[in-house]
């Protein structure tokens, strides 16, 4: 075990921390916002990456991919907010689960009837491709390194949003009192819309991005959106800052507990023993952390309610 | 007699019925259609305990229902390849016997659902759906991950099960032990439902701080409710898994969690048959709509969708109306 191998990993867990930030914030925001559980934010990941897919395989330019990717998971969450969602405001959480889960088998299903039930595949464009060297002679794949950056970018616009920007101002306020800001001739329908489109693009760009390295296919947003779930849970519903601090945290634990786990496992028993039971506690780590993080502070890491 | 009386004593008629007529006819695919249906509401009853009376969304009720799968495909392994399950500290072996693998789900998934319940009633709310759907997933890894039982691929079991004094490898033998499980869980909850503990929980639903201001604990009256739900989900595990002879981590899915809080919607939450005309009407979805179209869950998710913004109280509650809510 080499300090290169120990490096690469801590860049392969920022990495999938990022892309979960990128999850985790939409929902965390639609949920501060208008206080729902969003169970179909999945699809909308699935719904931007089969997007990307889809343009980029017609086109050839995964840049166009990447906006069809964010124009066509936005136009989707926009939709679906008109049509369903804003008539699950008002209603309690059990119809919220099952309505958003209604639209999961709606969406996978239709995608599925679209695309067939065979993954699509979505290359790296040759720009990003291939190893870049980084500083102490550590070789790493370009695109990896690029959605670290990108992903970081997005978390810093997203902050700028929030707390510099006229729209930011009336998040804010609508996650403190939506009375007050209808009252104040804010259009709180139109904002409702417009905070879905926003979390239905971040998820839609993050199902793209992610699209590059796995294969896009039907059912590929749900294992992503349930890590999200664990991701708010510790951070604290309704954090930005939470979900990024959970979101790193899980995606670190996930990614070194799965290649170093095992190995502490070989000091206590034989090779073969040790590598199943290794990844057994490797796949069930993160919930380990988020069951801790319960004990501790019910409320999560930044949680401002329970 | 209330309307839904009659629907109630209409759906039971159905469950006696149509099996009959399967026999009569030599329709044995009718038979495993009925028990799948049958053993689906058991396992729906048991959800309804925490969700309906208690009003706990858990999204996690696949852990107990695979776990109660697992119960029957370790034991039931370990007796068709005659090694010990365990040999120390004492001898365990495996069982073909369905009242001790029965009993073994029930305390397996009952001890589950203690410790999830401790950790996942210490909030409320989203965090409470999302700990319990992330608790289902961990252990859906955790299943796939442990080889020695199969890891993905799952366990399969060559000869069905037994039962002193009956041939359950008859469809319809099987079915009536099925049935038999299904009418004792209805009575356990209908009971429960009436008991001063029910109501207590029914209380601490509505309103928690007026039941802790006479004394009683609401965290331990959900606690309770969600042991005893697991513990029947568990059961229908174990029946589950002996219906297709086979375990696999899918019991565990997210989906399958799902799909046990689908049954109870659809038959209307809160109510005592409402699972199991969900059951019912899911498996029957499932067989018709799933011959005309392969995709047939887009259906299910517009009916879904539909009962849930215009139809609150399922299916039962359309037809016998509301006045058996009393919220």
């Amino acid at each position: 075990m080499s300090l290169i191998l120990l490096i690469e990993q801590i860049l392969n867990g920022l990495q999938f921390g990022i892309m979960l930030f990128l999850m985790a914030a939409g929902l965390t925001l639609i949920f501060g916002v208008m206080g729902l559980i969003n169970l179909a934010h999945g699809s909308l990941y699935m719904i931007g990456a089969f997007c990307a897919a889809a343009v980029a395989g017609l086109t050839g330019s995964f840049l166009l991919g990447l906006i069809a990717a964010l124009a066509g998971a936005a136009l989707a969450g926009a939709l679906v907010e008109l049509v369903v969602i804003r008539r699950l405001y008002r209603k309690d959480h059990l119809d919220q689960v099952l309505a958003t889960f209604a639209l999961i088998l709606i969406f996978s299903e239709g995608t599925r009837w679209l695309f067939g039930s065979f993954p699509l595949f979505l290359d790296v464009p040759d720009y990003l491709s291939g190893p870049i060297t980084l500083p102490g002679g550590i070789q790493y794949p370009l695109y990896r390194l690029a959605l670290i950056v990108i992903g970081l970018a997005v978390g810093l616009g997203l902050y700028l949003l929030i707390s510099k920007t006229r729209l930011g101002v009336q998040i804010r306020a609508g996650e403190n009192d939506r009375e007050m800001i209808a009252a104040l001739g804010i259009d709180i329908a139109k904002l409702y819309t417009i905070v879905f489109a926003l979390g239905a693009a971040l998820a839609g760009f993050a199902g793209a991005l992610v699209g590059a390295i796995q294969s896009v296919q039907v059912g590929m947003g749900e294992p992503v959106l349930i890590m999200a779930f664990v991701v708010i849970v510790i951070g604290g519903i309704g954090s930005i800052k939470g979900a990024l601090i959970g979101a790193l945290l899980v995606g670190l634990t996930d990614t070194l507990g799965g290649i170093f786990l095992p190995e502490v496992m070989k000091l206590f028993f034989d090779p073969s023993t040790a590598t199943s039971v290794g990844s057994s506690l490797a796949s069930m780590a993160i919930y380990v952390l988020m069951a801790a993080v319960l004990v501790l502070k019910p409320a999560g890491l930044f949680g401002a309610r329970a | 007699m209330t309307r839904e009386t009659y629907v109630n004593a209409f759906t039971l008629a159905l469950f006696v019925a149509i099996p009959l007529w399967a026999v009569v006819a030599d329709e044995p695919f009718t038979i495993t259609l009925m028990t799948r249906a049958a053993i689906f509401a058991i396992a729906a009853v048991g959800l309804n305990i925490a969700l309906g009376l208690g009003g706990l969304v858990s999204l996690g009720h696949a852990v107990f229902f695979g776990l109660g799968g697992y119960s029957m495909g370790i034991l039931a392994y370990h007796a068709q390849t005659y090694m010990s399950l365990a040999e120390w500290p004492l001898l365990i072996e495996g069982t073909k016997s369905m009242p001790v693998i029965w009993l073994t789900a029930i305390v397996v998934s009952s001890l589950a659902a203690l410790v999830i319940g401790i950790l996942s009633l210490r909030t409320a709310g989203v965090y409470f759906i999302m700990i319990t759907l992330a608790f289902g997933q961990m252990f859906f890894f955790f299943a796939i991950s442990w080889s020695e039982y199969g890891g993905e691929d799952g366990l399969s079991i060559y000869v069905r099960n037994g039962f002193p004094g009956l041939n359950t490898l008859d469809p319809i033998q099987f079915y009536g032990l099925c049935l038999g499980l299904l009418c004792l869980v209805l009575a356990f909850a209908w009971r429960l439902a009436n008991s001063p503990f029910g109501l207590a929980l029914n209380a601490a639903r509505q309103a928690p701080l007026r039941v802790e201001t006479v004394g009683l604990d609401p965290a331990r009256l959900r606690l309770v409710a969600f042991v005893l739900s697991g513990a029947i989900a568990g059961l229908a595990g174990a029946l589950f898994a002996d219906l297709n002879r086979f375990v696999s981590p899918v019991m565990f899915s997210w989906q399958t969690s799902g799909e046990i809080m689908i049954f109870v919607i659809l038959g209307g939450v809160g109510r005592l048959f409402g699972p199991v005309v969900g059951a019912l009407v899911f498996v029957a979805l499932e067989h018709w709509l799933g011959g005309l179209s392969e995709f047939w869950h887009i259906y299910l998710g517009l009916l879904l969708l539909l009962i849930v913004l215009f139809a609150r109280g399922g299916l039962i509650g359309l037809v016998a109306g509301r006045e058996a809510v009393h919220d």
